[in-house]
Protein backbone atom coordinates (compact mmCIF):
# COMPACT_ATOMS: atom_id res chain seq x y z
CA UNK A 1 0.00 0.00 0.00
CA UNK A 2 1.23 3.73 -0.84
CA UNK A 3 2.39 5.90 2.05
CA UNK A 4 -0.81 8.53 1.06
CA UNK A 5 -3.61 5.46 1.27
CA UNK A 6 -1.92 4.23 4.74
CA UNK A 7 -1.71 7.88 5.48
CA UNK A 8 -5.29 8.62 4.72
CA UNK A 9 -5.69 5.58 7.29
CA UNK A 10 -4.24 6.71 9.97
CA UNK A 11 -5.57 10.14 9.62
CA UNK A 12 -9.01 8.51 9.44
CA UNK A 13 -7.81 6.66 12.58
CA UNK A 14 -7.11 9.84 14.77
CA UNK A 15 -10.32 11.05 13.39
CA UNK A 16 -12.43 8.30 14.77
CA UNK A 17 -11.34 8.71 18.31
CA UNK A 18 -11.31 12.55 17.91
CA UNK A 19 -15.26 12.49 17.06
CA UNK A 20 -16.14 9.71 20.12
CA UNK A 21 -14.59 12.29 22.46
CA UNK A 22 -16.70 15.11 21.41
CA UNK A 23 -19.58 13.30 22.34
CA UNK A 24 -18.63 13.09 26.03
CA UNK A 25 -20.40 16.85 26.02
CA UNK A 26 -23.19 17.97 24.46
CA UNK A 27 -21.53 21.57 23.54
CA UNK A 28 -18.90 19.58 21.24
CA UNK A 29 -20.83 17.03 19.97
CA UNK A 30 -21.96 17.98 16.65
CA UNK A 31 -18.31 19.27 16.21
CA UNK A 32 -17.45 15.29 16.67
CA UNK A 33 -19.45 13.74 14.05
CA UNK A 34 -17.85 16.32 11.65
CA UNK A 35 -14.63 15.31 12.72
CA UNK A 36 -15.79 11.19 12.33
CA UNK A 37 -17.22 12.27 8.95
CA UNK A 38 -13.95 14.00 7.68
CA UNK A 39 -12.36 10.06 8.96
CA UNK A 40 -14.63 8.48 7.03
CA UNK A 41 -13.98 10.21 3.89
CA UNK A 42 -10.49 9.79 3.93
CA UNK A 43 -11.09 5.78 4.69
CA UNK A 44 -13.18 5.86 1.54
CA UNK A 45 -10.84 7.86 -0.50
CA UNK A 46 -7.95 5.73 0.45
CA UNK A 47 -9.90 2.40 -0.34
CA UNK A 48 -10.85 3.77 -3.45
CA UNK A 49 -7.43 3.67 -4.95
CA UNK A 50 -6.64 0.04 -4.14
CA UNK A 51 -4.85 -1.88 -7.05
CA UNK A 52 -7.63 -4.73 -6.69
CA UNK A 53 -10.14 -2.61 -8.05
CA UNK A 54 -10.85 -2.46 -11.88
CA UNK A 55 -14.06 -1.25 -12.04
CA UNK A 56 -16.19 1.54 -9.95
CA UNK A 57 -19.70 0.59 -12.14
CA UNK A 58 -21.09 -1.17 -8.93
CA UNK A 59 -19.54 0.70 -6.36
CA UNK A 60 -20.96 3.47 -7.92
CA UNK A 61 -24.44 2.42 -7.94
CA UNK A 62 -24.64 0.48 -4.69
CA UNK A 63 -22.78 3.60 -3.23
CA UNK A 64 -25.42 6.02 -4.62
CA UNK A 65 -28.29 4.07 -3.79
CA UNK A 66 -27.24 3.22 -0.11
CA UNK A 67 -26.58 6.86 -0.01
CA UNK A 68 -30.30 7.58 -0.93
CA UNK A 69 -31.66 4.96 1.43
CA UNK A 70 -29.66 6.75 4.06
CA UNK A 71 -30.50 9.88 3.48
CA UNK A 72 -34.39 9.18 3.23
CA UNK A 73 -34.23 6.72 6.78
CA UNK A 74 -32.40 9.52 8.55
CA UNK A 75 -34.56 12.55 7.56
CA UNK A 76 -38.34 10.49 7.57
CA UNK A 77 -37.68 8.34 10.47
CA UNK A 78 -39.50 9.82 13.87
CA UNK A 79 -37.60 10.22 16.81
CA UNK A 80 -40.05 7.80 18.69
CA UNK A 81 -38.95 4.69 16.07
CA UNK A 82 -35.04 5.50 16.73
CA UNK A 83 -34.35 2.05 18.89
CA UNK A 84 -36.16 0.22 15.75
CA UNK A 85 -33.97 2.31 13.27
CA UNK A 86 -30.87 1.37 15.22
CA UNK A 87 -31.58 -2.23 15.44
CA UNK A 88 -31.93 -2.15 11.84
CA UNK A 89 -28.86 -0.59 11.11
CA UNK A 90 -26.93 -3.01 13.39
CA UNK A 91 -28.35 -5.66 11.00
CA UNK A 92 -27.10 -3.76 7.84
CA UNK A 93 -23.42 -3.41 9.68
CA UNK A 94 -23.26 -7.49 10.69
CA UNK A 95 -24.87 -8.00 6.94
CA UNK A 96 -21.65 -6.47 4.92
CA UNK A 97 -18.85 -7.52 7.45
CA UNK A 98 -20.80 -11.24 7.12
CA UNK A 99 -20.35 -10.66 3.39
CA UNK A 100 -17.26 -9.38 3.02
CA UNK A 101 -15.68 -12.46 5.30
CA UNK A 102 -17.96 -14.71 2.72
CA UNK A 103 -16.47 -13.66 -0.07
CA UNK A 104 -12.77 -13.42 1.51
CA UNK A 105 -13.17 -17.31 1.66
CA UNK A 106 -14.85 -18.24 -1.16
CA UNK A 107 -11.79 -16.28 -3.35
CA UNK A 108 -8.96 -17.92 -0.97
CA UNK A 109 -10.35 -21.26 0.63
CA UNK A 110 -7.55 -23.77 1.19
CA UNK A 111 -4.69 -21.12 0.29
CA UNK A 112 -5.81 -19.00 3.40
CA UNK A 113 -3.31 -19.15 6.32
CA UNK A 114 -4.24 -19.93 9.86
CA UNK A 115 -4.50 -16.45 11.05
CA UNK A 116 -6.69 -15.33 8.51
CA UNK A 117 -9.01 -17.83 8.56
CA UNK A 118 -9.79 -17.18 11.92
CA UNK A 119 -10.49 -14.14 11.26
CA UNK A 120 -12.68 -14.71 9.04
CA UNK A 121 -14.55 -16.89 11.24
CA UNK A 122 -14.98 -15.09 13.83
CA UNK A 123 -15.89 -11.93 11.18
CA UNK A 124 -18.50 -14.51 9.52
CA UNK A 125 -19.63 -15.68 12.84
CA UNK A 126 -20.20 -11.90 14.49
CA UNK A 127 -21.48 -10.41 11.19
CA UNK A 128 -24.42 -13.51 11.26
CA UNK A 129 -24.99 -13.29 14.57
CA UNK A 130 -25.58 -9.88 14.80
CA UNK A 131 -27.19 -9.44 11.06
CA UNK A 132 -30.54 -11.77 12.13
CA UNK A 133 -30.38 -11.28 15.69
CA UNK A 134 -30.82 -7.50 14.77
CA UNK A 135 -33.62 -8.74 12.38
CA UNK A 136 -35.24 -10.40 15.50
CA UNK A 137 -34.78 -7.30 18.03
CA UNK A 138 -36.59 -4.71 15.18
CA UNK A 139 -39.19 -7.30 14.76
CA UNK A 140 -40.01 -7.29 18.21
CA UNK A 141 -39.76 -3.12 18.37
CA UNK A 142 -41.96 -3.23 15.19
CA UNK A 143 -44.60 -5.15 16.93
CA UNK A 144 -43.51 -8.12 13.52
CA UNK A 145 -42.45 -10.42 16.11
CA UNK A 146 -44.60 -11.35 19.71
CA UNK A 147 -42.45 -8.94 21.96
CA UNK A 148 -43.10 -10.84 24.92
CA UNK A 149 -40.23 -13.17 25.19
CA UNK A 150 -41.21 -16.50 23.45
CA UNK A 151 -40.07 -19.86 25.45
CA UNK A 152 -39.86 -23.45 24.04
CA UNK A 153 -38.64 -26.95 25.90
CA UNK A 154 -34.31 -27.04 26.11
CA UNK A 155 -34.15 -23.69 24.76
CA UNK A 156 -31.32 -22.89 26.40
CA UNK A 157 -29.36 -26.34 26.12
CA UNK A 158 -30.11 -26.19 22.60
CA UNK A 159 -28.69 -22.38 22.17
CA UNK A 160 -25.57 -23.30 23.92
CA UNK A 161 -25.08 -26.37 22.10
CA UNK A 162 -25.21 -24.51 18.83
CA UNK A 163 -22.50 -21.97 19.91
CA UNK A 164 -20.57 -24.78 21.18
CA UNK A 165 -20.79 -26.40 17.73
CA UNK A 166 -19.81 -22.51 16.32
CA UNK A 167 -16.67 -22.48 18.49
CA UNK A 168 -16.15 -25.96 17.64
CA UNK A 169 -16.60 -25.30 13.78
CA UNK A 170 -14.08 -22.35 13.79
CA UNK A 171 -11.01 -24.16 15.25
CA UNK A 172 -11.63 -27.25 13.01
CA UNK A 173 -11.42 -24.41 10.31
CA UNK A 174 -8.69 -22.92 11.65
CA UNK A 175 -6.73 -25.71 11.59
CA UNK A 176 -7.41 -26.78 8.14
CA UNK A 177 -9.03 -24.06 6.52
CA UNK A 178 -10.17 -26.08 3.23
CA UNK A 179 -12.88 -27.76 4.86
CA UNK A 180 -15.34 -25.53 2.45
CA UNK A 181 -18.65 -27.49 3.75
CA UNK A 182 -18.14 -26.73 7.22
CA UNK A 183 -17.39 -22.87 6.54
CA UNK A 184 -21.11 -22.89 5.36
CA UNK A 185 -22.28 -24.71 8.10
CA UNK A 186 -20.84 -22.09 10.32
CA UNK A 187 -22.16 -19.18 8.50
CA UNK A 188 -25.80 -20.86 8.83
CA UNK A 189 -25.36 -21.45 12.21
CA UNK A 190 -24.47 -18.43 13.10
CA UNK A 191 -27.63 -17.14 11.16
CA UNK A 192 -29.80 -19.42 12.74
CA UNK A 193 -27.95 -18.58 16.14
CA UNK A 194 -28.71 -14.68 15.79
CA UNK A 195 -32.95 -15.42 15.44
CA UNK A 196 -32.84 -18.10 18.61
CA UNK A 197 -30.81 -16.02 20.60
CA UNK A 198 -33.25 -13.06 20.82
CA UNK A 199 -36.31 -14.85 20.53
CA UNK A 200 -37.06 -15.86 23.94
CA UNK A 201 -35.88 -11.88 24.96
CA UNK A 202 -38.79 -9.58 26.32
CA UNK A 203 -39.12 -6.39 24.53
CA UNK A 204 -38.33 -4.71 27.75
CA UNK A 205 -34.98 -6.16 28.27
CA UNK A 206 -34.39 -4.49 24.08
CA UNK A 207 -31.92 -1.88 26.00
CA UNK A 208 -29.67 -4.69 26.92
CA UNK A 209 -29.66 -6.59 23.54
CA UNK A 210 -29.40 -3.58 21.80
CA UNK A 211 -26.45 -2.16 23.09
CA UNK A 212 -24.76 -6.19 22.97
CA UNK A 213 -25.58 -6.48 19.18
CA UNK A 214 -23.87 -3.13 19.08
CA UNK A 215 -21.07 -4.50 20.10
CA UNK A 216 -21.11 -7.71 17.90
CA UNK A 217 -21.26 -5.75 14.97
CA UNK A 218 -17.58 -3.53 16.00
CA UNK A 219 -16.37 -7.01 16.68
CA UNK A 220 -17.26 -7.99 13.62
CA UNK A 221 -15.67 -4.51 11.97
CA UNK A 222 -12.39 -5.26 13.80
CA UNK A 223 -12.31 -8.74 12.39
CA UNK A 224 -12.60 -7.68 9.12
CA UNK A 225 -9.51 -5.30 9.61
CA UNK A 226 -7.72 -8.71 10.75
CA UNK A 227 -8.55 -10.13 7.40
CA UNK A 228 -7.44 -7.15 4.81
CA UNK A 229 -4.54 -6.09 7.38
CA UNK A 230 -6.08 -2.68 7.65
CA UNK A 231 -5.86 -0.99 11.07
CA UNK A 232 -7.93 1.85 10.23
CA UNK A 233 -11.07 -1.58 10.36
CA UNK A 234 -9.70 -2.73 13.74
CA UNK A 235 -9.54 0.95 15.38
CA UNK A 236 -13.14 1.98 14.05
CA UNK A 237 -14.41 -1.65 15.24
CA UNK A 238 -12.22 -1.89 18.59
CA UNK A 239 -14.35 1.46 19.40
CA UNK A 240 -17.42 0.09 18.36
CA UNK A 241 -17.53 -2.71 20.04
CA UNK A 242 -16.07 -1.18 23.51
CA UNK A 243 -19.03 1.50 23.03
CA UNK A 244 -21.85 -1.32 22.62
CA UNK A 245 -19.64 -3.45 25.71
CA UNK A 246 -19.67 -0.16 27.76
CA UNK A 247 -23.60 0.61 27.15
CA UNK A 248 -24.45 -3.16 27.80
CA UNK A 249 -22.93 -3.12 31.09
CA UNK A 250 -24.59 0.05 31.87
CA UNK A 251 -27.88 -0.95 31.00
CA UNK A 252 -27.41 -4.64 32.73
CA UNK A 253 -26.48 -2.88 35.61
CA UNK A 254 -29.51 -1.13 36.01
CA UNK A 255 -31.79 -3.57 36.11
CA UNK A 256 -29.15 -5.53 38.28
CA UNK A 257 -28.98 -8.45 35.64
CA UNK A 258 -25.95 -10.32 34.41
CA UNK A 259 -25.70 -10.53 30.44
CA UNK A 260 -26.17 -14.36 31.27
CA UNK A 261 -29.01 -13.63 32.96
CA UNK A 262 -30.58 -11.39 30.60
CA UNK A 263 -29.67 -13.84 27.75
CA UNK A 264 -30.62 -17.17 29.04
CA UNK A 265 -33.02 -15.97 31.84
CA UNK A 266 -36.62 -15.17 30.18
CA UNK A 267 -38.75 -14.16 33.10
CA UNK A 268 -41.85 -12.93 32.93
CA UNK A 269 -43.67 -15.81 34.35
CA UNK A 270 -46.13 -13.82 36.36
CA UNK A 271 -46.20 -15.84 39.94
CA UNK A 272 -48.99 -13.85 41.10
CA UNK A 273 -52.79 -15.25 40.79
CA UNK A 274 -55.70 -13.65 39.33
CA UNK A 275 -57.19 -12.99 42.56
CA UNK A 276 -54.10 -11.05 43.87
CA UNK A 277 -54.31 -9.20 40.86
CA UNK A 278 -57.67 -8.54 41.56
CA UNK A 279 -57.34 -8.24 45.32
CA UNK A 280 -54.81 -5.08 43.95
CA UNK A 281 -57.14 -3.25 41.60
CA UNK A 282 -59.85 -3.07 43.78
CA UNK A 283 -57.46 -0.80 45.67
CA UNK A 284 -56.53 0.97 42.66
CA UNK A 285 -57.54 4.62 43.13
CA UNK A 286 -58.78 6.69 40.00
CA UNK A 287 -59.12 9.92 39.73
CA UNK A 288 -60.45 12.12 36.81
CA UNK A 289 -58.28 14.24 34.21
CA UNK A 290 -60.10 17.51 36.58
CA UNK A 291 -58.73 16.50 40.04
CA UNK A 292 -55.63 15.51 38.56
CA UNK A 293 -54.92 18.44 36.88
CA UNK A 294 -55.77 20.38 40.44
CA UNK A 295 -53.58 18.74 42.49
CA UNK A 296 -51.10 19.23 39.64
CA UNK A 297 -51.22 23.21 39.31
CA UNK A 298 -51.16 23.22 43.17
CA UNK A 299 -48.05 21.73 43.64
CA UNK A 300 -44.78 23.90 44.15
CA UNK A 301 -42.76 20.94 42.68
CA UNK A 302 -43.48 17.99 40.35
CA UNK A 303 -40.72 15.51 38.89
CA UNK A 304 -42.10 14.45 35.36
CA UNK A 305 -41.07 10.46 35.41
CA UNK A 306 -41.39 9.06 31.52
CA UNK A 307 -41.53 5.97 30.29
CA UNK A 308 -41.98 3.41 27.15
CA UNK A 309 -45.61 4.85 27.02
CA UNK A 310 -44.82 8.28 26.27
CA UNK A 311 -42.91 6.83 23.00
CA UNK A 312 -46.03 4.87 22.00
CA UNK A 313 -48.72 7.65 22.80
CA UNK A 314 -45.47 10.26 20.93
CA UNK A 315 -47.07 12.16 23.76
CA UNK A 316 -43.63 13.81 24.45
CA UNK A 317 -44.54 16.96 23.46
CA UNK A 318 -47.51 17.20 25.38
CA UNK A 319 -45.58 16.53 28.50
CA UNK A 320 -43.33 19.35 27.60
CA UNK A 321 -46.35 21.66 27.27
CA UNK A 322 -48.00 20.53 30.33
CA UNK A 323 -44.38 21.22 32.16
CA UNK A 324 -44.12 24.91 30.83
CA UNK A 325 -47.69 25.41 31.96
CA UNK A 326 -46.53 24.20 35.39
CA UNK A 327 -43.11 26.13 35.71
CA UNK A 328 -45.30 29.23 34.57
CA UNK A 329 -47.73 28.90 37.33
CA UNK A 330 -43.91 29.41 39.67
CA UNK A 331 -43.75 25.37 39.95
CA UNK A 332 -40.05 23.37 39.72
CA UNK A 333 -40.38 20.81 37.66
CA UNK A 334 -37.60 18.53 36.19
CA UNK A 335 -37.77 14.89 34.73
CA UNK A 336 -36.32 11.72 36.27
CA UNK A 337 -34.86 9.94 33.58
CA UNK A 338 -34.08 6.07 34.41
CA UNK A 339 -31.51 4.55 32.37
CA UNK A 340 -33.49 1.37 30.75
CA UNK A 341 -36.84 3.51 30.26
CA UNK A 342 -37.93 2.89 26.58
CA UNK A 343 -36.18 0.59 24.07
CA UNK A 344 -33.18 2.16 23.96
CA UNK A 345 -30.16 3.84 26.04
CA UNK A 346 -31.27 7.21 26.16
CA UNK A 347 -34.33 6.67 24.49
CA UNK A 348 -36.21 9.35 26.79
CA UNK A 349 -33.47 12.10 26.36
CA UNK A 350 -33.58 12.32 22.56
CA UNK A 351 -37.69 12.22 22.94
CA UNK A 352 -37.66 14.94 25.53
CA UNK A 353 -34.87 16.69 23.51
CA UNK A 354 -37.15 16.75 20.65
CA UNK A 355 -39.91 18.12 22.19
CA UNK A 356 -37.31 21.12 23.49
CA UNK A 357 -37.10 19.75 27.32
CA UNK A 358 -33.54 22.09 27.67
CA UNK A 359 -31.10 19.07 28.96
CA UNK A 360 -30.40 20.87 31.95
CA UNK A 361 -34.07 19.52 33.06
CA UNK A 362 -33.26 15.85 32.42
CA UNK A 363 -31.75 13.92 35.95
CA UNK A 364 -29.97 10.86 36.16
CA UNK A 365 -31.49 8.32 38.93
CA UNK A 366 -28.52 8.69 41.07
CA UNK A 367 -29.02 12.66 40.98
CA UNK A 368 -32.83 12.84 41.78
CA UNK A 369 -33.50 10.03 43.49
CA UNK A 370 -33.24 11.19 46.89
CA UNK A 371 -35.28 14.46 45.82
CA UNK A 372 -38.70 12.57 45.49
CA UNK A 373 -39.59 12.88 49.25
CA UNK A 374 -39.48 16.52 49.19
CA UNK A 375 -41.67 16.88 46.21
CA UNK A 376 -45.26 17.40 46.16
CA UNK A 377 -46.48 15.45 42.58
CA UNK A 378 -43.93 12.52 40.47
CA UNK A 379 -46.49 12.78 37.27
CA UNK A 380 -45.46 8.78 36.00
CA UNK A 381 -46.34 8.90 32.17
CA UNK A 382 -46.37 5.39 30.52
CA UNK A 383 -43.46 4.10 32.93
CA UNK A 384 -43.96 1.10 35.10
CA UNK A 385 -40.70 -1.76 35.83
CA UNK A 386 -38.64 1.26 36.97
CA UNK A 387 -40.59 2.78 39.35
CA UNK A 388 -42.24 -0.44 40.74
CA UNK A 389 -41.47 -0.26 44.56
CA UNK A 390 -41.17 -3.73 44.62
CA UNK A 391 -37.45 -3.81 43.17
CA UNK A 392 -36.89 -2.24 46.89
CA UNK A 393 -39.24 -3.78 49.05
CA UNK A 394 -40.34 -7.54 47.65
CA UNK A 395 -37.61 -10.13 47.25
CA UNK A 396 -39.67 -12.67 45.95
CA UNK A 397 -40.34 -10.47 42.66
CA UNK A 398 -38.23 -11.27 39.30
CA UNK A 399 -36.92 -7.94 40.05
CA UNK A 400 -35.75 -7.33 43.43
CA UNK A 401 -32.62 -5.52 43.57
CA UNK A 402 -33.11 -3.52 40.23
CA UNK A 403 -32.34 0.33 40.95
CA UNK A 404 -35.59 2.12 40.58
CA UNK A 405 -37.59 5.95 40.86
CA UNK A 406 -38.89 6.66 44.29
CA UNK A 407 -41.69 7.68 42.73
CA UNK A 408 -43.76 6.21 45.85
CA UNK A 409 -41.83 8.63 47.96
CA UNK A 410 -43.77 11.55 46.76
CA UNK A 411 -46.18 13.19 48.06
CA UNK A 412 -48.53 12.50 45.57
CA UNK A 413 -48.11 10.10 42.76
CA UNK A 414 -49.77 10.52 39.32
CA UNK A 415 -50.33 7.80 37.07
CA UNK A 416 -51.25 7.99 33.20
CA UNK A 417 -51.87 4.68 32.00
CA UNK A 418 -54.02 3.40 29.37
CA UNK A 419 -54.93 0.12 31.50
CA UNK A 420 -54.36 -1.34 34.28
CA UNK A 421 -52.07 -4.68 32.80
CA UNK A 422 -48.61 -5.57 33.95
CA UNK A 423 -45.68 -3.97 31.71
CA UNK A 424 -44.02 -5.52 29.28
CA UNK A 425 -41.68 -7.57 32.14
CA UNK A 426 -45.26 -9.12 32.77
CA UNK A 427 -44.54 -8.07 36.80
CA UNK A 428 -47.42 -6.34 38.76
CA UNK A 429 -46.81 -3.04 39.81
CA UNK A 430 -48.00 -2.10 43.65
CA UNK A 431 -47.18 1.72 43.28
CA UNK A 432 -50.52 1.85 41.66
CA UNK A 433 -52.66 0.87 44.67
CA UNK A 434 -50.45 2.91 46.80
CA UNK A 435 -52.35 5.35 49.30
CA UNK A 436 -50.36 7.92 47.94
CA UNK A 437 -51.16 7.35 44.21
CA UNK A 438 -53.51 8.04 42.21
CA UNK A 439 -54.36 6.58 38.63
CA UNK A 440 -56.28 8.40 35.23
CA UNK A 441 -56.96 6.05 32.79
CA UNK A 442 -56.46 6.93 28.79
CA UNK A 443 -54.35 7.45 25.95
CA UNK A 444 -51.27 9.45 27.68
CA UNK A 445 -51.46 12.16 24.73
CA UNK A 446 -55.37 12.97 25.27
CA UNK A 447 -54.90 13.03 28.73
CA UNK A 448 -52.09 15.44 28.86
CA UNK A 449 -54.25 17.63 26.37
CA UNK A 450 -56.89 17.81 28.44
CA UNK A 451 -55.15 18.95 31.39
CA UNK A 452 -53.05 21.65 29.00
CA UNK A 453 -56.65 22.77 28.15
CA UNK A 454 -57.94 22.46 32.05
CA UNK A 455 -54.98 24.87 32.65
CA UNK A 456 -54.52 27.61 30.30
CA UNK B 1 2.19 -13.55 9.45
CA UNK B 2 2.49 -13.73 13.18
CA UNK B 3 3.95 -9.97 13.35
CA UNK B 4 1.06 -8.69 11.49
CA UNK B 5 -1.38 -10.45 13.99
CA UNK B 6 0.34 -9.23 16.99
CA UNK B 7 0.59 -6.07 15.62
CA UNK B 8 -3.01 -5.95 15.10
CA UNK B 9 -3.65 -7.64 18.29
CA UNK B 10 -2.19 -4.57 20.14
CA UNK B 11 -4.06 -1.82 17.49
CA UNK B 12 -7.39 -3.75 18.68
CA UNK B 13 -6.58 -3.82 22.32
CA UNK B 14 -5.18 -0.40 23.08
CA UNK B 15 -7.74 1.41 20.81
CA UNK B 16 -10.48 -0.84 22.85
CA UNK B 17 -8.99 0.85 25.88
CA UNK B 18 -9.28 4.09 24.37
CA UNK B 19 -12.38 3.57 23.68
CA UNK B 20 -13.57 2.39 27.07
CA UNK B 21 -12.04 5.11 28.65
CA UNK B 22 -13.18 7.51 26.28
CA UNK B 23 -17.21 6.26 26.37
CA UNK B 24 -17.25 5.73 30.14
CA UNK B 25 -16.78 9.31 30.34
CA UNK B 26 -20.44 10.13 27.63
CA UNK B 27 -23.17 10.82 29.55
CA UNK B 28 -26.11 9.29 29.55
CA UNK B 29 -28.18 11.76 28.08
CA UNK B 30 -26.11 11.36 25.06
CA UNK B 31 -26.40 7.35 25.09
CA UNK B 32 -28.65 7.03 21.68
CA UNK B 33 -26.87 9.69 19.53
CA UNK B 34 -23.78 7.42 20.35
CA UNK B 35 -25.27 4.30 19.47
CA UNK B 36 -25.95 5.82 16.11
CA UNK B 37 -22.63 7.30 16.06
CA UNK B 38 -20.60 4.18 16.35
CA UNK B 39 -22.75 2.45 14.22
CA UNK B 40 -22.29 4.99 11.30
CA UNK B 41 -18.42 4.59 12.31
CA UNK B 42 -18.52 1.01 11.94
CA UNK B 43 -20.38 1.19 8.24
CA UNK B 44 -16.15 1.43 8.19
CA UNK B 45 -16.83 -2.38 6.70
CA UNK B 46 -17.37 -0.38 3.74
CA UNK B 47 -13.68 -0.48 2.92
CA UNK B 48 -13.73 -4.10 2.28
CA UNK B 49 -17.38 -4.18 0.58
CA UNK B 50 -15.79 -1.82 -1.98
CA UNK B 51 -12.47 -4.18 -2.78
CA UNK B 52 -15.35 -7.11 -3.36
CA UNK B 53 -17.16 -5.10 -5.33
CA UNK B 54 -14.94 -3.20 -7.85
CA UNK B 55 -11.96 -6.36 -7.93
CA UNK B 56 -14.21 -8.09 -10.28
CA UNK B 57 -12.99 -11.32 -8.68
CA UNK B 58 -15.95 -13.38 -9.93
CA UNK B 59 -19.23 -13.25 -10.35
CA UNK B 60 -20.58 -13.96 -7.13
CA UNK B 61 -18.35 -11.47 -5.26
CA UNK B 62 -19.20 -9.26 -7.28
CA UNK B 63 -22.89 -9.39 -6.32
CA UNK B 64 -22.27 -9.92 -2.47
CA UNK B 65 -19.45 -6.65 -2.48
CA UNK B 66 -22.58 -5.10 -4.17
CA UNK B 67 -24.87 -6.09 -1.37
CA UNK B 68 -22.09 -5.24 1.44
CA UNK B 69 -21.74 -1.60 -0.33
CA UNK B 70 -25.15 -0.80 -0.10
CA UNK B 71 -26.08 -2.01 3.42
CA UNK B 72 -22.53 -0.30 4.69
CA UNK B 73 -23.21 2.94 2.63
CA UNK B 74 -26.49 3.18 4.26
CA UNK B 75 -25.32 3.06 7.63
CA UNK B 76 -22.47 5.66 7.16
CA UNK B 77 -24.51 7.86 5.75
CA UNK B 78 -27.81 7.65 7.28
CA UNK B 79 -25.66 7.24 10.44
CA UNK B 80 -24.17 10.02 10.25
CA UNK B 81 -27.40 12.05 9.41
CA UNK B 82 -29.34 10.76 12.20
CA UNK B 83 -26.74 11.55 14.43
CA UNK B 84 -26.79 15.00 13.88
CA UNK B 85 -30.35 15.26 13.59
CA UNK B 86 -30.66 14.02 17.14
CA UNK B 87 -27.76 16.24 18.16
CA UNK B 88 -29.17 19.29 17.23
CA UNK B 89 -31.80 18.36 19.26
CA UNK B 90 -30.22 18.65 22.48
CA UNK B 91 -30.73 22.21 23.78
CA UNK B 92 -29.76 23.90 27.53
CA UNK B 93 -32.78 26.77 28.28
CA UNK B 94 -32.63 29.93 26.76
Amino acid sequence: MSYTVETLYLVASVLFVMGIRGLTRPETARRGVLYAELGMACAVAGTLAHDDITSYRWIVVAGGVGAAIGIAMAALIPMTKMPERIALSHAFGGLAAALVGVCEYYLHAAELSRVTMGAIGFEVLFGSLTFTGSLMAFGKLQGLVSPRNITYPMQNVSNVGAFVALVALLVVLTIDPGQAGLFYVLFFTALALGVLIVIPIGAADMPVVIALLNSYAGLAAAATGFVLDNRVLIIAGALDGASGFVLSVAMSRAMNRSFANVLFGAFGQVAESGLQAEARAAHVREASIGDATLLLSSAPSVIIVPGYGMAVAQAQHAVRELGDHLESNGARVRYAIHPVAGRMPGHMNVLLAEADVPYDHLFELDAINDDFADTDVCLVVGANDVVNPAAKEDESSPIYGMPVLNADQARTCIVLKRTLSPGFAGIENDLFARENTVVVFGDAKETLSRMIEALA
Amino acid sequence: MTTELFVGLYVFLLAGFIGYGVITGIPPLLHTPLMAFTNAISGISLVGSIVMAGGEFSGLTTFLGFIAVLAATINVVGGFLITDRMLKLFKKRE
